[in-house]
C-alpha cells in the first residue's frame, strides 16, 4: 500500500527524522494562508501516489503567499499520470547545499533488508544506478539485530566529508531503518536528504510503501489509505477479497489462481485479443464470490465477452458450476460468456452448466479463442 | 529417492483441527502419506480422524511420533511462530501453505531455520508431491499426478495443476512436483529445486514455471548453464502484466523495469533453455527434450 508524501513525513517526524514544517491544503486560499503564516518561501507540492511530480509541474517554489496561491491554483486539479491532484502540501522551502539519497528496501535476492545510499541525491535513483552504479552504497541488515551503529557510521562516511554532518546522517539512517521496520514497509525512501549551508540535515521528501500482508497489524497506516486514485473495480475487489487489476481490453477474465490468471490474460494477447483485466477468484466456489467477480469485471464498459477459466483441483467443478448458475440467475448477463471447467467432477459441472446460456470450452486455449471470437 | 520427501517422510500437521488442516490432513492420509501426528494448542490428548494423535506443541508431537516433516495450515498472523516452533522442535522440513504472512516475519524466520539446518518450502505454496512414492505434503490435488520422469518446480498453484494435467495426459509422469510459492521471500528457490532434481536418479527432465517479480528465474538460468546436464523447459506467466501492480501473488510484481517476464525469458533463451510461449506448448517441448536425452 502506498501513502502520500505528507503521510510518510508524519511517520518520519514521529520516528525522529527531521522534516520541514508543512500543511496539506485543498484550496488555493489554503495555500495562501499557510505561506502567510510561515512568512517564508514555501514549496507547493502535489500529493498524488505517483512519481515524477516535479517533472509534471506539480512541485513549485513560491516566494510569497500570492505566488503560493497561484501555484496551488494551477496544481490542484492537474492530471499527473492519470491521477487528479486533490491535495497539495505547502511546506517551508529549505536551502540546499548537498542532496543525498537514502532508502531501505526488503531485498529479495539477499532476503534481508537492504540500505541503499548515495551522495547523488535529488535525481532518479534508477538513473544513478544505470550511469554511475559505483555511486550507490549498499548495506545488508540482519533483521534480527537491526541496523547497528557502526553500519550507519560507515555508510554516512561515504555520503559527506564533514564529520559532524556524517553523525547527523548516521542518526537519520538509523531512524529511517527503525521506521521501515516498525511500519512493515517494503520501501522507505528519502530523496533528497538535504544538508543545508548551515550544516543541518533534513528530509525534504518522503516515500513509504507498506507490505499489504502486514496491514492487519498496521491499523493506523491502513487508515491512511487514499482510494481516490485507485480504479473503483480494484477498490471493490479488495473489499470482496478478490485480486483484480484493470487492463485496457475487451475480454474479461475470471480465473481461479493467480498464476493461471496471469497465464490466461497472456494467452488472450497471444491469440490476438485484448485482456480487460486480471482477476483471481481464489479457491472458493462460493456463488457470492462469483457474483462479485462478474460485477467487478462488468464495471468496465469495454468488456465484450467474459472467459471463466477454472481448474478444479481441490475446488470441485460441480460446486463452481452451481455457483455460476446462481450468479447468472441473479445477474441477467447480456454479454457472451465462455466457461472452461476442468478437474474434479467436471462432468457433473458441465451438466449443471447446461441450465444457463454459456459457451463451454474443453481447454484453456479453446476457451480463450472462443472468448475473443464472441467479443467481436 | 525423490527430492525433499520420500518414503521416510513422517508428517506432523500444524493446525490439524482447523477447516483446511483437517480436510487436507485427510487428503494426505488417503494418498498414502505417513501423517503421524497433528498439533493444535488446546486440543492435545485428542485423536484426529483415522487415529492420528493430536498434541499441544510440535515438540511433544515430534518426541512422541518421530515426525521429521511439518506442514503448516495456520493463519497468517500466527504462521511465523508456527514455522519457528517446528524448526525448534527438530523437524528437518517445514512446508508452509499459509498465504498472507508479512514479509518481515519471513525475513526473520529464514535465519532461524538456517541456524537449525531446517528447510522451508513456501510460504504461500501448495506444497510438494512425489507420485511414485505416494507422498504428498500440502494441498496439491492428487488425481492429476502420475509417476514418471519429469520434475516440476513452480511459483504458482492452479497454473501448475494445469501444466501437470497436460503432462500426465500426454504420458509424461512426474518424479516430484514442488510448489515453491508466490511470495517475495521464500525458503526454497528455483536453484534449490533444480539442484535436487539434477541429483535425483528418477528425474530426467525438469519443467520450471516462473512468473513476474524478482530475479529467481534469471539466477536459475545461470545455474542451469553452469551446473545442470538434465534438460529444463520453462514457461513464464505475466507477460502482459502492467508495471507496479501486484498480480495476486505478493511476489508477482514488476518494480520499475525489474522482474519483467521478458527479462526472465531472455535469460533462459540466452542459456538455451527451451521456452514455451503458451502453457500448452510445454508437453511437446518436454517430449522433445526427453527424446534428445535418451538417444
Amino acid at each position: 500500500m502506498k501513502i502520500h508524501e505528507y503521510q510518510a513525513k508524519e511517520l518520519f517526524r514521529k520516528g525522529g527524522i527531521r522534516v520541514p514544517r508543512g500543511e496539506v491544503v485543498t484550496t488555493p486560499d489554503g495555500a495562501y494562508d499557510v505561506a502567510a503564516e510561515y512568512a517564508r518561501p514555501v514549496v507547493v507540492k502535489a500529493q498524488v501516489l505517483v512519481g515524477g511530480r516535479g517533472k509534471a509541474g506539480g512541485v513549485k517554489v513560491a516566494g510569497n503567499p500570492e505566488e503560493a496561491k497561484r501555484y496551488a491554483q494551477a496544481i490542484l486539479g492537474m492530471d499527473i499520470k492519470g491521477l487528479t491532484v486533490e491535495k497539495v502540501l505547502v511546506t517551508e522551502a529549505v536551502d540546499i547545499a548537498d542532496e543525498i539519497y537514502v532508502a531501505v528496501i526488503m531485498d529479495r535476492r539477499s532476503q534481508k533488508p537492504l540500505v541503499m545510499a548515495s551522495a547523488a541525491g535529488g535525481v532518479e535513483i534508477e538513473e544513478v544506478a544505470r550511469e554511475r552504479p559505483e555511486a550507490i552504497h549498499r548495506l545488508s541488515v540482519d533483521p534480527r539485530y537491526g541496523l547497528l551503529p557502526f553500519q550507519a557510521r560507515s555508510l554516512a562516511g561515504f555520503l559527506h566529508k564533514d564529520f559532524v554532518v556524517q553523525q547527523q546522517i548516521a542518526a537519520i539512517v538509523d531512524k529511517l531503518y527503525r521506521v521501515f521496520d516498525s511500519t512493515d514497509a517494503s520501501l522507505a525512501e528519502i530523496n533528497p536528504l538535504v544538508v543545508t549551508p548551515t550544516g543541518e540535515v533534513i528530509a525534504i521528501d518522503a516515500k513509504i510503501n507498506v507490505d499489504d500482508n502486514a496491514l492487519y497489524r498496521q491499523k493506523e497506516i491502513e487508515e491512511m489509505r487514499d482510494v481516490s486514485g485507485e480504479d473503483p473495480g480494484e477498490v471493490e475487489a479488495r473489499k470482496a477479497d478478490l485480486s483484480f487489476v484493470k487492463l485496457k481490453g475487451n475480454v474479461g477474465c475470471v480465473v481461479n489462481g493467480a498464476g493461471l490468471a496471469m497465464a490466461t490474460m497472456d494467452l488472450v494477447k497471444t491469440y490476438g485479443g485484448q485482456p480487460a483485466n486480471f482477476l483471481d477468484i481464489g479457491g472458493s466456489s462460493n456463488p457470492q464470490k462469483v457474483v462479485s467477480a462478474l460485477k467487478i469485471v462488468l464495471r468496465d464498459r469495454n468488456v465484450r465477452s467474459i472467459f471463466i477459466n477454472i481448474f478444479g483441483g481441490i475446488t470441485r467443478c460441480d460446486d463452481v458450476a452451481r455457483g455460476l448458475v446462481t450468479a447468472f440467475k441473479e445477474m441477467d448477463l447480456k454479454l457472451p460468456v465462455v466457461v472452461r471447467l476442468t478437474g474434479t467432477n467436471e462432468e457433473q459441472g458441465r451438466e449443471i452448466l447446461s441450465e444457463i446460456d454459456v459457451h463451454t470450452a474443453a481447454t484453456m486455449d479453446d476457451g480463450v479463442k472462443k472468448a475473443i471470437e464472441v467479443a467481436r | 529417492m525423490s527430492i525433499f520427501v520420500d518414503s521416510n517422510t513422517r508428517v506432523v500437521v500444524q493446525g490439524i483441527t482447523g477447516r483446511d488442516g483437517s480436510f487436507h490432513a485427510n487428503q494426505m492420509i488417503e494418498y498414502g502419506t505417513k501423517v503421524v501426528s497433528g498439533v493444535t494448542p488446546g486440543k492435545g490428548g485428542t485423536l484426529f480422524q483415522q487415529g492420528v494423535p493430536v498434541f499441544n506443541t510440535v515438540k511433544e508431537a515430534v518426541e512422541a511420533t518421530r515426525a521429521n516433516t511439518s506442514v503448516i495450515y495456520v493463519r497468517a498472523p500466527f504462521a511465523f511462530d508456527a514455522i519457528c516452533e517446528a524448526a525448534d522442535a527438530g523437524v528437518s522440513l517445514v512446508v508452509c501453505i499459509t498465504e498472507g504472512i508479512p514479509v518481515r516475519d519471513v525475513a526473520k524466520a529464514l535465519p532461524f531455520l538456517a541456524a537449525r539446518n531446517v528447510r522451508l518450502i513456501g510460504p504461500n505454496c501448495p506444497g510438494i508431491i512425489a507420485p511414485g512414492k505416494k507422498v504428498k505434503v500440502g494441498i496439491l490435488p492428487r488425481s492429476i499426478f502420475k509417476p514418471g520422469p519429469v520434475g516440476v518446480v513452480s511459483r504458482s498453484g492452479t497454473l501448475t495443476y494445469e501444466v501437470v494435467f497436460q503432462l500426465s495426459r500426454g504420458g509424461l509422469g512426474q518424479s516430484a512436483c514442488v510448489g515453491i510459492g508466490g511470495d517475495p521471500l521464500i525458503g526454497t528457490n528455483f536453484i534449490d529445486a533444480l539442484g535436487a532434481f539434477e541429483k535425483d536418479p528418477e528425474t530426467e527432465a525438469v519443467v520450471l514455471i516462473g512468473e513476474i517479480g524478482g530475479t529467481d528465474e534469471q539466477e536459475a538460468a545461470e545455474f542451469i548453464s553452469g551446473h545442470m546436464k538434465k534438460p529444463v523447459v520453462s514457461f513464464i506467466a505475466g507477460q502482459t502484466a502492467p508495471e507496479g501492480k501486484r498480480m495476486g501473488h505478493a511476489g508477482a510484481i514488476v518494480s520499475g523495469s525489474a522482474g519483467t517476464a521478458k527479462e526472465k525469458m531472455e535469460a533462459f533463451e540466452k542459456v538455451g533453455v527451451p521456452l514455451a510461449r503458451i502453457p500448452s506448448e510445454i508437453s511437446s517441448l518436454v517430449r522433445d527434450a526427453l527424446g534428445r536425452r535418451r538417444k
